[in-house]
């Protein structure tokens, strides 16, 4: 088995973090959002390889410079396609994926809801006796109550 | 020599494993004794012929006899000796052997311990594990062979991946594989039963120790994958819905299910196409994770090695595998005739919401791991779903899941009473959010939901005290009665209890360490000392020493809290000279109450080093609250009640049916 993982430890180095601990949370955040293009399924935040430093710097400088969250994002995206975003957009093509979820829920849950209640309630007091089965029970020596 | 054997054992336990998936099968039919009796047998030589395959593999590896490819490439003279054993399935070729060998071990022990089932239904199930049996065999032999010889033989191997020499990996695979392997059993059984026609209470009540078993082992497998993550790679990570994780996920969440299922079978006979259908998905979904593992198909932190052979191969067991036991379900499902009745508000229904909830859980991952790989064959574009959509689209369900166990759990059979319950339950319910305000006074500057995801774990754990007060008449009864009632408990209850209570220990947990994690990266200087979370961590610089097969830099580090010493922790950054490549040991200050994590990185411009450090709270909870659900499913294991086998014993009942 091949566990082709860059050397994990030294992800973001202590020369990158922005001197004002806001912007850095928010880098962190945006980082933790954007794919390592050049790994298997990490985030630039937790990724080592030179790729992955650029983009961190990236993201910093535009920033410092004053972007939003989405405009940071919008900038990546544009550049290096749907890949490079971890949490994949909401279109067409992944509405299946992000809406699958509540869809299965709601739909089972109907098919769950029509077996549960298709049963009918065992009732609490069995139906009374019919005279037929009044004179059975006579016969063989059993008065039943009128009531029951 | 040993390992030709090895081979030659391989070939056999093929050939038996084509007699017993198909001798048996005419012997049930017929009714004809001695052809299913065959079935026994042929499981136990196939459990020994895979067992001496498996022996020889060993023999190699430990012997370092680099003739064999796979020990070349996976092995080397210096490697101590546990790892050159854990090498044995730290590759394909072996892992595949260890695949087959637990498969088989399964039908040796139905063989062995299943003298209660009927001879049909044993000799059917057997006749289905030994179909798995001879499709994997061939996958081995004919695609993957660990006999494979090497011209001319090298001097000495390539070595094993370093992150591999590690003692939670090298269990890792074993656990995994008891655990979704096994669950070839039920899927064995629900075949074998849709074969014959009938699903019945028994057939429930065999079903379930091999689901148990699975499930606890595959509880365990995840656990240590996870664990070994934590403090091997570097940042304290425990879980990335890497495709791979997932791959074992998905069969625990449907086993999970099917353990509930069977249950309702066993008692009320109702819920048994349910069950039957999540028996079959419960194995394909490991099916599916072996493809997804081994065919190179989706890029992964980690992959076997990728051949498209190997890949197409397992994608037809698989397509066969599933395609036909879904078939078969197809045809017979509508014969099974639910017999039990219940109410809406009942343990039936609930244990109904527990099934839905369960499976729309795996087949949300399903979709965040195979989804991508269909939108890219659709429209071209590549994506992944990382950690946003999970924690989206599948941690509302375990919430739901969580507030309802407690619930379920007190409901009756047939017929529930739900303002009744959530009377006896509301203690817990108060109880839960005191702990959880508690946790917000004490823990202030989290985020919102933190309290709340504590009292939620803790209205799990405090749900099953409940329950368990109320069948020892906890207050009602005279004291003698209570303890009377305690000691004569079966261990399926208490099986439960602990189960659900690991359930809310590993919620507790990942809030925690979700919720109040303290970071500090920064290149610090020897002798500096770095706060962090009310603790002071100086750095007293870097040694150089030498292990068995790498080198050391030591970085040392004192952590102080108000002055007083309280660990002195290490983290080594090895370089493996070998195979020349590094990992980084994280010093870990390991407690109940939080982790104390720091991890060396590269040497500054200034002379300084990189020091990353971590305090995370409440993070040994995770795996403790798995380990004692896995307690909990080997002790429901050995309820004698499933030794017997026959349905009743002269025992009064003890659970009260309210």
């Amino acid at each position: 088995m091949m566990l082709m993982m860059a050397s994990p430890v030294d992800a973001v180095e202590p020369s990158e973090i922005l001197s004002d601990p806001a912007l850095e949370a928010r880098a962190r955040d945006l980082s933790k959002g954007l794919r390592c293009l050049v790994c298997r399924n990490q985030s630039i935040d937790d990724s080592d390889a030179e790729l992955a430093k650029d983009l961190r710097v990236l993201v910093r400088e535009r920033l410092v410079a004053g972007d939003t969250d989405d405009e940071i994002l919008d900038y990546v995206q544009s550049r290096f396609g749907d890949y490079v975003l971890l949490k994949p957009p909401l279109n067409p093509a992944t509405a299946l994926l992000w809406f699958g979820g509540p869809i299965l829920l709601i739909g089972g849950g109907i098919v769950a809801w029509r077996q549960i209640t298709r049963r009918p309630v065992p009732a609490t007091t069995p139906p009374p006796l019919t005279e037929a089965e009044r004179a059975r029970l006579r016969e063989m020596g059993i008065e039943a109550d009128r009531e029951t | 020599m040993i390992a030709e054997l090895g081979h030659f054992a391989l070939i056999l336990a093929f050939a038996v494993a084509l007699a017993q998936s198909t001798i048996p099968l005419w012997g049930a039919h017929k009714g004809y004794a001695e052809p299913m009796r065959f079935a026994e047998t042929a499981a136990l030589m196939s459990f020994l012929l895979i067992g001496f395959s498996f022996a020889a593999l060993t023999y190699a590896f430990v012997h370092s006899d680099f003739s064999l490819r796979v020990v070349y490439a996976n092995s080397h003279s210096d490697k101590p000796y546990l790892f050159k054993i854990a090498g044995v399935w730290g590759n394909h070729e072996g892992s595949m052997l260890l695949w087959v060998l637990i498969l088989a071990l399964y039908g040796a022990m139905v063989a062995a311990f299943g003298r209660n089932i009927p001879p049909a239904l044993r000799a059917r199930t057997l006749a289905v594990q030994a179909m798995i049996a001879v499709a994997f065999l061939a996958f081995i032999l004919f695609t993957s062979n660990p006999f494979d010889r090497m011209d001319p033989v090298p001097v000495d191997g390539t070595g094993l991946n370093p992150l591999l020499q590690d003692w939670a990996l090298a269990a890792h695979p074993p656990f995994l594989y008891l655990g979704y392997v096994g669950l070839s059993m039920p899927f064995s059984f629900a075949v074998a039963a849709l074969i014959e026609g009938r699903v019945d209470a028994a057939w429930a009540r065999w079903v379930r120790p091999w689901t148990l078993l699975a499930w606890s082992a595959l509880t365990v497998g995840i656990a240590l994958g996870s664990y070994w993550a934590y403090y091997e790679l570097g940042w304290g990570g425990w879980w990335f819905w890497d495709p791979v994780e997932n791959a074992s996920f998905m069969p625990w969440l449907v086993a999970a299910a099917l353990l509930h299922s069977a249950v309702v079978v066993e008692k009320r006979s109702t819920l048994k196409s349910w069950t039957i259908l999540l028996a079959i998905i419960a194995f394909s979904l490991s099916l599916l994770g072996t493809f997804i593992v081994r065919s190179g198909l989706l890029t992964s932190v980690h992959a076997f090695a990728s051949d498209p052979t190997r890949g197409v191969f397992i994608l037809g067991i698989l397509v066969i595998a599933t395609g036909g036991a879904l078939a078969l379900y197809a045809w017979r499902a509508p014969q099974m005739e639910p017999e039990g009745v219940f109410a809406p508000v009942s343990r039936e229904s609930g244990l109904i919401l527990n099934n839905l909830l369960l499976s729309v859980s795996a087949a949300v991952v399903f979709l965040g791991t195979l989804g991508p790989l269909l939108i890219e064959a659709v429209t071209g574009d590549q994506m992944s779903f990382g950690a946003d959509f999970f924690d989206l689209a599948f941690s509302p369900l375990m919430v739901v899941l969580l507030i309802a166990m407690p619930i379920g759990a007190a409901l009756p059979w047939k017929r529930g009473d739900l303002p009744r319950v959530m009377k006896k339950l509301w203690t817990a319910a108060a109880l839960s959010f005191l702990v959880g305000s508690i946790f917000a006074m004490w823990r202030s500057g989290g985020p919102l939901l933190a309290p709340l995801g504590i009292a939620l774990a803790f209205w799990a754990i405090f749900g099953v005290i409940v329950d368990l007060s109320e069948r020892v008449k906890l207050g009602r009864a005279p004291a003698g009665e209570t303890v009377r009632r305690l000691v004569n408990l079966p261990r399926s209850a208490w099986g439960q209890a602990l189960a659900h209570m690991g359930m809310g220990i590993t919620a507790f947990g990942i809030v925690g360490i979700t919720a109040w994690e303290s970071e500090d990266i920064r290149a610090a200087k020897v002798g500096e000392m770095i706060p962090l979370a009310g603790y002071e961590i100086r750095f007293d610089g870097v040694e150089r020493s030498k292990g068995p097969n790498y080198t050391i830099d030591g970085g040392m580090f004192t952590v102080f809290r108000d002055g007083k010493e309280v660990a002195s922790l290490v983290s080594e950054k090895r370089f493996y000279t070998v195979q020349r490549t590094q990992t980084t040991e994280a010093g870990i200050r390991a407690s109940l109450i939080e982790d104390i994590y720091i991890v060396l990185g590269d040497k500054q411009d200034n002379g300084g080093w990189a020091v990353r450090s971590y305090v995370k709270p409440f993070a040994n909870w995770i795996w403790l609250g798995a380990l004692i659900m896995t307690l909990g499913g080997l002790l429901s294991l050995t309820d004698r009640r499933h030794r017997v086998g026959a349905p009743n014993r002269a025992k009064p009942a003890m659970v009260p049916a309210e």
